[in-house]
C-alpha cells in the first residue's frame, strides 16, 4: 500500500480553514495571530457551518473558552473572540516575533504552558523547574566560558607551557555541585512520576482507543453489551473525573497523545497499554498521533471533548442509539443505495445493513467536529471534498478517492447529512 | 604492575632477534630503505592495495564527509518542505524516505566513520607506531563501509529508499506494511555495515594494547585514544544486537519467520529492545572520540596540558558503562512498568555526572591557559557550549514523566542535533582545521576559517535552538507537513532559515579545504607547537611514520623541555631500528615494554576483493539471486584463504628480555 504512486497534483485546497477565514476580510490580520479563535468567530458568521452545527448548543464550548476557566493568558491579544477583533488587529501590527509568540502561546498542543488535568499538571511544573535549572546552568557555564576565554592574563613568554596538575578544584567543585543538583532532580522527577502514573481515584469511565492507519476507533465500555458503542476520532469525557483509556493498535505502532491532559503512550499491536486522563475544565483538547506510522502520520489527529456530566451522559445516550434514518430515508433512496454499494464494506451505520469495520463508524457522523482524523472541519462541503479526494488529502490512506457524478454526489451528501 | 603484563613464553631461536639501536636521519641509507619498503606502489594498483593507515584514514574522512553533504542536502529539502505550513513540495512518501535516509546517512554513514577516519589516521602516529595492528583488516573495514554506504543508497534513485526511520520500528517495517525493497535494502545494508564496524573496532582495541611505542604507558595515551577505545569496546558488545535485529527482520520479510510478526506470536517490543540496546551506546560511540579530539587539541591552543587527564579518561569510560544502562529511555512511552522506568530514568540523569567532569575540565583548561585564537580553538570553545546545551536537554528528557511529553516531539530533534552536530560535527571540523597541516602539509586559511566558524555557529543555533520551542509547542517528529492552526509556523520558518545559514557555513569550510589544498602556506612538522607524537614527524608523515621507533617518557613528549617534569626525555632521533621489511614493535599492554618485533603485511588487494565479494553476496541476497550468492560466497572464501595463507615471513620475532631498556 505504501508504494502506490502518489498524485503529484496534491496541490489541492490544503488549508480549507484558511479559505473560510478569508471570507471575512476583517479577520485577515487576526488570522495570523490567533487562528483558532478566528475560525470559531468565523463559524458563527458562516451560515453553512452554523447549520451543520445545529447541535452546537449542546456541544461543549470550543477550546478558547478555556480562558474563562481561570487559565491566565500571558498575551492579551490571543484571547480574541468574535467581539474583540480590534485588540487582535492592533496586536497583529506588532513585530513579527510578537505575533509569532502569540501564535505559539496559543498552540493547541502547547503542554509547556497549558495543562488542564492532574495527569498533566505536575509534569508541566516539572518542565518549568527543569527549564529553569537548565537555563541557569547554561547561563553559568556560558559566563564561565566567556570569562575563561576573555580574562586578562599577565604577560608571559609566548613559548611557556602551563603546568600539569593544576585546576583540579574546578572538577571537584563543578562536579560536586552538579551531582547534588542532579540528585535533587532525580528525586523530584520520580515524585512526579509517582503522582501522574496512577489516577487518584478509580476511573468512572473506561474506553478503548484503537489506532488504525490513520484514524482512531473509540469504544465505550459497559457491563451491558447493548450499552456499548463505537465512534471515531473524538473522545468525550466527563469533566473532573479520571477516565481509563485502554490503548490498542490494529496495524502498526501509534501513540495516543493529548498533551494538555497527559503524556503519550504507544499503542503496540499485540499489547494493550493503559493510560488515564482527566480534564478539570470543559473544553476541546487536541490530540495527535506521536509515533511515526507512515505516510498519514502527519494527519492523524483527534480531539478529547470534556463536558459536564449531564452533557456527557446526554452525548453518550445519543451515541448509543442506532441511526434514526427512518422514516425520512427509504431503501430506495439513491444516497442510501450508493452508500450501501460503495461505502458499507468499510463503514458501519448502526441500524442499517452497513457493518464494515475497516473504517470509522459513521452512525453519528454529523455530531463530530472534525473529519478525516482532525484534518478538516466537519462541513458538508468538506465531507464531499474528502470523499472525492481522499487520496489527495491523505495519500496512502485506505480510504480511496471515490469518483462520483454530480447527481451521485448530491444524493450521497443528502443521505450523509441525516446521520446526526 | 611492571612485569605482570609481560607475556612469558619460550623463545624460538630461529625467530629471536636483537634489534639494533641507532639513528636514521632523512636521506640516510636506512631511511631510504624504509621509504622503499613502506611506500605503496604508484598508480591504481597501489591505490587499490594500500594498507597504509594514513591513506585509509583519509579515505574514511573524505567518504564520510561526502555522506555528510548528501545527508545535509536531504535535510535542506526537508527544511524547505517544513518552512511553511501545508507545503506540497514533497509527497509524504518522499518526505519519509528523505528523513529516513537523512538519519541513516548521518548516524551510520557519517558520524562513526568520520571518527574512525580520524582514529585510523592518528592512532599509530599518536601512539608512536608504524601502522595499526591489522593493516589489511583496516583496509577491509574501509571497503565494506564504502560498499555498505553505496548499497544503502542504491534504491534511493528508484524512489524505494528506506522509509521506516533510522529506528525502523516493526511492524511498520515488517512485510505486511512495507512491501517494497526499501526495508530489505536497509536491513541487509546494516548487517553489512556491522561487519565493517566490528572489524574496525577489534583493530583499535588490539592496536592500543599491543602497538604503543616503548615507554608510552597506559596513563600517557592521549584522550582521543581513550575515547576511541571505549567506543570500540562498546561497538564490539552492541553491534551484534543490531545486526541480529536487522537479520531477524530480513528473515521475517523474506523467509517467512515470525520474530516480530504479531499475528503469529512475534513481539514488536523485541525490536525496540534490540535496537536501543545498540542504539544508545552507539550515541556515546559517536561522541566520545569527538570529545577526545577536543581534549587533545584544545590544550594546544591553551598552551597548557589538559586539566584532569586521569579524571577525563575515567569519565570517558564511566559514560560508556552507564551508557549501557539507559536504553529504555528511548522507550519510556511503551507502557513498561514505572519501577523499571524509574531506574533507567535515574541512570540517564546520572550519566551527566561524568559529562560534567569533562565540561569543567575543558573550561578549567581554557581558564588556566593562555588561549590562542586560531580557528580550531573557536570550534572547540563553541563545542563546549553546544555540549552543555545538548547535555542539559538530555537531562530534561531523562525525567520520565516529562519525557512522556517531550518524546517524539521536536524537542528531541533539537536535543539530538545539539548532541550530534554540537558534539560530533563541531569537533570534527575543528579537528580537520587542526590536523589539516598534518594530513596535507599545508595550513588552512585563517580568515575563511574564522568566517566558517561564525556562520556555522550562528546558523546552527538559529536553526536548532527554536526546535526546542517547537517541541514544547507539541510539534511531533516525522510529520511531512502541519496545519497553520497548530501554531508552529513562525518557529519552523526560523529553523529553516538557520539551517540554510548553517549550510553556507559548511560550504565556506569546504571552499577553504579546496583553496588550502592548492595554496595553503606550507606547514612544518609542528605548526601549532603541539605536544603529542604525531607532530614529531614531518607533515605529511612519511609512509613509515617514524624512522626510528620513538621512546616516550611523558604524556607531552614535545613539551617536555618546557614542562620540566624531570622524568627523563622522550627520544625520536635514536631508537630501535626496524628495517628488515615492514616491521613494527609490539609492547606490553600496560607498561609498554618492548616484547616482540612484528612483521607487518605488505600491500595487497585481497581486502578489496574480499570486501567486494561480501558486498555482492548481500546484493545477491537482496535480489534473491541464489546462484550468484553462492558464487560470491565461494569467491569470498577463496579470497579469505589467500588472505590467511600462513607465511613464515610474517611470524613475529621475539626479543630476548633485558636487551632493551625501552
Amino acid at each position: 500500500m505504501h508504494d502506490e504512486p502518489y498524485a503529484s497534483a496534491f496541490a489541492i485546497k490544503t488549508n480549507l480553514e484558511a479559505g473560510y477565514t478569508y471570507t471575512d476580510g476583517t479577520f485577515d490580520l487576526a488570522f495570523t495571530l490567533a487562528p483558532r479563535s478566528v475560525a470559531a468567530a468565523t463559524s458563527s458568521s458562516n451560515s453553512v457551518e452554523t447549520a451543520v452545527r445545529a447541535c452546537q448548543s449542546m456541544n461543549p464550548p470550543p477550546p478558547e473558552s478555556l480562558d474563562e476557566c481561570g487559565e491566565a493568558r500571558p498575551w492579551p491579544g490571543s484571547t480574541l473572540t468574535g467581539g474583540r477583533g480590534f485588540g487582535a488587529a492592533v496586536a497583529g501590527l506588532t513585530a513579527v516575533p510578537g505575533a509569532c509568540m502569540a501564535e505559539t502561546l496559543d498552540a493547541p498542543l502547547n503542554y509547556f504552558l497549558h495543562s488542564y488535568g492532574p495527569a498533566a499538571r505536575p509534569t508541566m511544573y516539572l518542565g518549568w523547574v527543569l527549564v529553569g535549572v537548565c537555563a541557569a546552568v547554561c547561563f553559568i557555564i556560558a559566563v564561565l566560558l566567556i570569562m575563561a576565554v576573555r580574562r586578562k592574563r599577565p604577560a608571559a613568554d609566548p613559548r611557556a607551557i602551563g603546568r600539569e596538575g593544576e585546576g583540579l578544584e574546578w572538577l571537584y567543585i563543578g562536579t560536586g555541585i552538579s551531582t547534588l543538583v542532579l540528585i535533587g532532580l532525580v528525586v523530584y522527577s520520580l515524585m512526579v512520576l509517582n503522582a501522574v502514573a496512577k489516577p487518584p481515584e478509580a476511573p468512572t469511565v473506561t474506553l478503548t482507543v484503537t489506532g488504525y492507519d490513520w484514524w482512531w476507533k473509540v469504544e465505550y465500555e459497559h457491563s451491558d453489551p447493548a450499552q456499548r458503542f463505537i465512534t471515531a476520532n473524538e473522545v468525550h469525557i466527563p469533566v473532573g473525573q479520571p477516565v481509563l483509556i485502554k490503548l490498542k493498535s490494529a496495524d502498526v505502532i501509534h501513540a495516543f497523545w493529548v498533551p494538555t491532559l497527559a503524556g503519550k503512550t504507544q499503542m503496540i499491536p499485540g499489547l494493550m497499554n493503559q493510560k488515564w486522563i482527566q480534564a478539570d475544565a470543559p473544553g476541546t483538547y487536541t490530540g495527535q498521533c506521536a509515533q511515526y506510522c507512515g505516510a498519514g502520520h502527519a494527519h492523524m489527529g483527534f480531539e478529547v471533548i470534556a463536558e459536564d456530566i449531564q452533557e456527557f451522559e446526554k452525548w453518550r445516550d445519543t451515541q448509543r442509539r442506532p441511526a434514526s434514518l427512518l422514516p425520512s430515508v427509504s431503501n430506495e433512496d439513491p444516497g442510501y443505495k450508493l452508500f450501501m454499494d460503495r461505502c458499507a464494506g468499510c463503514h458501519a451505520i448502526r441500524g442499517t445493513k452497513a457493518r464494515g469495520t475497516h473504517g470509522p463508524d459513521l452512525t453519528h457522523l454529523k455530531s463530530r467536529r472534525r473529519l478525516a482524523a482532525g484534518l478538516l472541519t466537519n462541513t458538508p462541503d468538506h465531507l464531499m471534498d474528502w470523499i472525492i479526494h481522499a487520496q489527495q488529502f491523505k495519500p496512502g490512506s485506505r480510504m480511496p478517492s471515490i469518483s462520483l457524478s454530480e447527481a451521485e454526489s448530491s444524493a450521497l451528501a443528502t443521505f450523509l447529512s441525516k446521520l446526526d | 604492575m611492571a612485569s605482570a603484563d609481560i607475556t612469558e613464553r619460550p623463545i624460538d631461536d630461529h625467530l629471536a632477534r636483537v634489534p639494533e639501536i641507532g639513528c636514521a636521519p632523512p636521506g640516510s641509507d636506512i631511511e631510504v630503505q624504509l621509504a622503499r619498503t613502506w611506500e605503496s606502489e604508484p598508480g591504481w594498483r597501489g591505490w587499490l592495495s594500500t594498507v597504509d593507515h594514513k591513506a585509509i584514514g583519509l579515505r574514511y574522512i573524505v567518504t564520510a564527509f561526502i555522506f555528510l553533504i548528501i545527508g545535509g542536502l536531504e535535510a535542506l529539502l526537508i527544511r524547505i518542505q517544513l518552512a511553511r505550513p501545508d507545503q506540497t513540495l514533497l509527497t509524504p512518501e518522499q518526505y519519509n524516505q528523505l528523513f529516513t535516509m537523512h538519519g541513516v546517512t548521518m548516524i551510520f554513514l557519517y558520524a562513526l566513520p568520520i571518527l574512525s577516519g580520524f582514529s585510523n589516521y592518528l592512532w599509530p602516529l599518536l601512539l608512536g607506531s608504524r601502522d595499526m595492528a591489522f593493516p589489511r583488516l583496516n583496509a577491509f573495514s574501509y571497503w565494506i563501509f564504502l560498499f555498505a554506504g553505496i548499497f544503502m543508497y542504491v534504491s534511493f534513485p528508484l524512489g524505494q529508499a528506506p522509509n521506516g526511520g533510522w529506528f525502523n520500528y516493526v511492524p511498520f517495517s515488517g512485510p505486511t506494511f512495507n512491501t517494497g525493497p526499501n526495508i530489505d535494502v536497509f536491513a541487509l545494508g546494516m548487517v553489512l555495515l556491522g561487519i565493517s564496524t566490528s572489524v574496525g573496532s577489534a583493530n583499535f582495541v588490539v592496536t592500543l594494547f599491543r602497538m604503543r611505542a616503548p615507554g608510552m604507558t597506559i596513563n600517557r595515551v592521549p584522550i582521543l585514544v581513550w575515547g576511541t577505545l571505549t567506543a570500540s569496546v562498546a561497538n564490539l558488545l552492541v553491534i551484534p544486537s543490531v545486526s541480529l535485529a536487522f537479520f531477524l527482520l530480513w528473515l521475517d520479510r523474506q523467509m517467512g519467520t515470525h520474530f516480530f510478526d504479531v499475528a503469529n506470536g512475534g513481539k514488536p517490543l523485541l525490536w525496540q529492545h534490540l535496537f536501543w540496546i545498540f542504539g544508545h551506546p552507539w550515541v556515546y560511540a559517536i561522541v566520545l572520540p569527538a570529545m577526545g579530539i577536543v581534549s587533545d587539541a584544545l590544550p594546544t591552543f591553551c598552551r597548557r596540558p589538559l586539566v584532569g587527564y586521569t579524571a577525563m579518561a575515567l569519565a570517558t569510560m564511566a559514560v560508556m558503562l552507564i551508557g549501557f544502562e539507559v536504553w529504555i529511555h528511548h522507550m519510556f512511552a511503551t507502557g513498561l512498568p514505572t519501577v523499571a522506568l524509574s531506574i533507567f530514568g535515574a541512570a540517564s540523569m546520572v550519566i551527566s555526572v561524568p559529562s560534567s567532569i569533562a565540561v569543567f575540565a575543558w573550561i578549567a583548561t581554557i581558564w588556566l591557559g593562555r588561549p590562542v585564537f586560531k580557528t580550531p580553538f573557536l570550534f572547540f570553545a563553541g563545542f563546549v557550549m553546544l555540549f552543555v546545551i545538548g547535555g542539559l536537554s538530555g537531562v530534561m528528557t531523562a525525567a520520565v514523566p516529562l519525557d512522556w511529553q517531550l518524546n517524539e516531539t521536536y524537542f528531541i530533534v533539537a536535543h539530538l542535533h545539539y548532541v550530534l552536530l554540537g558534539i560530533n560535527v563541531f569537533p570534527v571540523v575543528g579537528g580537520i582545521y587542526y590536523w589539516f597541516p598534518k594530513f596535507t602539509g599545508r595550513m588552512m586559511d585563517e580568515t575563511l576559517g574564522k568566517l566558517s566558524f561564525w556562520v556555522m555557529f550562528i546558523g546552527f543555533n538559529v536553526g536548532f535552538f527554536p526546535m526546542h520551542w517547537a517541541g514544547l509547542l507539541g510539534m511531533p517528529r516525522r510529520v511531512y507537513t502541519y496545519s497553520s492552526r497548530m501554531g508552529w509556523d513562525g518557529v519552523n520558518m526560523i529553523t529553516s532559515i538557520g539551517s540554510f545559514v548553517f549550510a553556507i557555513g559548511v560550504l565556506i569550510f569546504l571552499v577553504n579545504v579546496v583553496v588550502s589544498l592548492k595554496r595553503g602556506a606550507l606547514a612544518g612538522p609542528n605548526p601549532w607547537d603541539a605536544a603529542t607524537l604525531e607532530w614529531a614527524t614531518s607533515s605529511p608523515p612519511p609512509a613509515y611514520n617514524f624512522a626510528v621507533i620513538p621512546t616516550v617518557a611523558s604524556r607531552h613528549p614535545l613539551w617536555e623541555d618546557r614542562l620540566d617534569e624531570g622524568r627523563g626525555r622522550s627520544n625520536f632521533k635514536e631508537g630501535l631500528l626496524l628495517a628488515e621489511g615492514r616491521e613494527a614493535i609490539s609492547t606490553s599492554p600496560i607498561d609498554a615494554k618492548p616484547l616482540a618485533i612484528l612483521k607487518m603485511p605488505d600491500d595487497t588487494s585481497t581486502p578489496f576483493f574480499l570486501g567486494l565479494f561480501i558486498s555482492l553476496l548481500f546484493v545477491g541476497l537482496l535480489l534473491h539471486w541464489w546462484l550468484f550468492t553462492a558464487a560470491t560466497a565461494i569467491a569470498g572464501s577463496l579470497a579469505l584463504i589467500v588472505w590467511l595463507w600462513p607465511r613464515k615471513a610474517l611470524a613475529q620475532r621475539a626479543m630476548p628480555q633485558g636487551d632493551n631498556n625501552g
